[in-house]
């Protein structure tokens, strides 16, 4: 299949190999069709934005690149999701690797109640880090990531549900970057925040794409205008239009699209 | 009916609504009154260090409260684990809502209620004629060691007396322990024994602690499960085999009351080992509920 990249939407202007290439995925919860066809592309180092309506199947194609749908029962999937040209739902897949290389950060901070290192130190804790020294550089250098190190620094034996949401949201980033993945999910992270700490976490968004490939959920259109590079809109379970955020934005092909950024639905 | 009759009415029922929780109140004063007052008298240092003398009209009761707690000891290792694991599985490994799970509850649920007199026959015939018997029979050549009454099988058998109790606490606080956590254990590639290890069981050890707690107060005050099973009427020294029979608070309770040669002589004696026992369980209770009223405020703090 040479034509894997083509999109229905306009094709971003770069031809770069995608990191992860969706196609013809198909989701059921049960006996409800809750993907059809979706085929989609995400690049390499750059920030995508999954918009639609509720219920459109945002954060379901989201979960399916670390296959946490697999935790839910009655989930059927047919379909290939390849990340780097590796089909994940192929029967050999590591799970746990696959976890580890692709993260995610969900809609509500939800830190573990132990204290903030212990927190970041979770997950290489799992993945069988013991030595105490390896540990610290690697809280240290997730914390500083997000910026939240100098912060943080003189406190991380504190509760880390005693820092502000957005303290925990950046440190369950950090907990995250701490297993070292390349792909970051983030589904709906600011909706739990005010205006000043999404813009900050708009921000950091940014910066780490110069890093990592990320994938982002968001009902803020300003939002995904503002930090994605391609922008995807999704409609009852089908992709409608993907392409490159400024493309989507000022010239929509599809009607649909077209009313929904300008908020005649949704 | 008219107004007047019907605010009568409820009136008397007021009147009496209160007077049914007085008449509670007062009997619980009452008794309670009766054993604190009366059982102080008697009660020193020596009491509860030295060994009952002349029929148990003079000393103390020292093996008693030795083989409560030793008792009591066996029991908790036996029943924490088991349990723990039990709510474990229920929780977090078996499918939800499986016929299965659904029986293995069902069937916890009716150990609760099954009476302990009941536990205390199926303690003598299975754990001691069966699986004691059965012990000497191929380690012992048949000689009498394990097939016998002794500390080993009381405890078994309260262990399964105290099971729901351990279980439904531990099944309770596992299930407050948020999904989105779990998620985010899996998220970050744990399998689902790190999950359970490092974030479920955390969150979860107030409420194993409280179950626990109340599964020993709740030992320490059954007598008919260890009745057949190992609890002794009077023994000259302390047990410190498995294979052992032990003295306990609660039966010594129930001796001194009855078996006494001298009633008058034992009635102090008797006053004080009620109270000894009483503190024990209040203090057990006690110690439960505080350590659950914490886990709720942590939790409400946590939401
Ligand atoms: N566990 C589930 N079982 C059954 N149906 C589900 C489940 N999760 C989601 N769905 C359904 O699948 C569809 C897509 O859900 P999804 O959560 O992916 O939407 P979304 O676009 O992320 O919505 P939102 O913007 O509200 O988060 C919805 O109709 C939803 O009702
Ligand atoms: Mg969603």
């Amino acid at each position: 299949m040479a034509a894997t990249s083509v999109h229905q939407g306009n094709p971003p202007a770069a031809l770069e190999t995608p990191k992860i290439a969706v196609q013809d995925l198909n989701l059921w919860y049960g006996s409800f069709h809750a993907l059809k066809n979706v085929r989609v592309d995400v690049l390499p180092r750059k920030i995508t934005a999954f918009i639609g309506p509720s219920g459109c199947g945002k954060s379901t194609v989201l979960r399916t690149f670390n296959r946490m749908n697999d935790l839910i029962k009655g989930v059927r999937v047919t379909g290939k999701v390849l990340i780097d040209d590796h089909n994940i739902y192929e029967e050999d897949t590591d799970l746990i690797r696959l976890r580890k290389r692709v993260g995610m950060v969900f809609q509500r901070p939800n830190p573990f109640p132990i204290s903030v290192f212990e927190n970041v130190a979770y997950g290489p804790r799992i993945h069988g880090e013991t030595r105490r020294r390896r540990l610290e550089e690697l809280v240290e250098k997730s914390l500083r990531a997000t910026a939240l190190w100098d912060d943080l620094k003189d406190r991380l034996s504190t509760p880390a549900l005693g820092l502000s949401p957005e303290q925990q949201q950046r440190l369950c980033l950090s907990r995250l970057l701490a297993v070292e993945p390349d792909v970051l999910l983030m589904d709906e992270p600011c909706s739990a925040l005010d205006p000043i700490a999404t813009a900050r976490i708009e921000e950091l968004a940014v910066e780490l794409s110069k890093d990592f490939t990320i994938v982002i959920v968001t009902h803020n259109m300003q939002q995904a205008a503002r930090i994605s590079h391609v922008t995807a809109f999704f409609l009852l379970g089908e992709l409608l239009e993907c392409g490159e955020t400024s493309q989507i934005f000022t010239n929509p092909k599809n009607e649909k699209t077209e009313q929904y950024i300008t908020g005649r639905f949704g | 009916m008219n107004r007047r009759w019907i605010d009568l009415f409820s009136r008397l029922f007021t009147l009496l609504t209160a007077l049914a929780c007085f008449s509670l109140v007062a009997g619980v004063a009452l008794i309670l009154g009766d054993v604190v007052l009366n059982g102080l008298k008697h009660l020193s240092w020596e009491f509860v260090s030295t060994a009952p003398k002349t029929g148990m009209t003079e000393g103390g009761i020292f093996p008693a409260l030795f083989g409560t707690v030793f008792l009591v000891l066996l029991m908790t290792v036996a029943v924490v684990p088991l349990g723990v694991s039990t709510a474990i599985y229920l929780q977090e490994y078996a499918p939800a809502g499986s016929r299965w799970v659904k029986l293995i509850r069902m069937a916890i649920q009716n150990l609760a209620g099954v009476p302990a007199i009941v536990f205390g026959l199926f303690g003598l015939g299975f754990f001691v004629d069966f699986v004691g018997k059965g012990i000497d029979r191929f380690f012992f050549d048949g000689a009498l060691t394990f097939g016998q009454p002794a500390i080993l099988w009381a405890s078994l058998t309260l262990a399964l007396l105290t099971l729901p109790t351990v279980v439904v606490a531990t099944e309770e606080t596992l299930r407050v322990v948020p999904r989105s956590h779990r998620e985010v254990a899996y998220s970050l590639g744990a399998t689902r024994w790190q999950m359970v290890r490092r974030v479920v069981l955390p969150q979860a050890v107030n409420g194993i602690l409280t179950g626990t707690i109340l599964a020993v107060s709740r030992g320490a005050g059954e007598v008919a499960p260890i009745l057949f099973t190992g609890a002794a009427y009077y023994l000259p020294y302390l047990p410190t085999h498995l294979n052992q029979q032990f003295m306990v608070l609660n039966y010594h309770v129930y001796v001194m009351a009855t078996q006494s040669p001298d009633v008058d002589a034992t009635l102090p004696l008797l006053y004080s080992t009620v109270l000894v026992l009483l503190m024990l369980t209040f203090a057990l209770n006690f110690a439960a509920i505080i350590i659950r009223s914490r886990l709720r405020r942590r939790l409400k703090a946590g939401r």
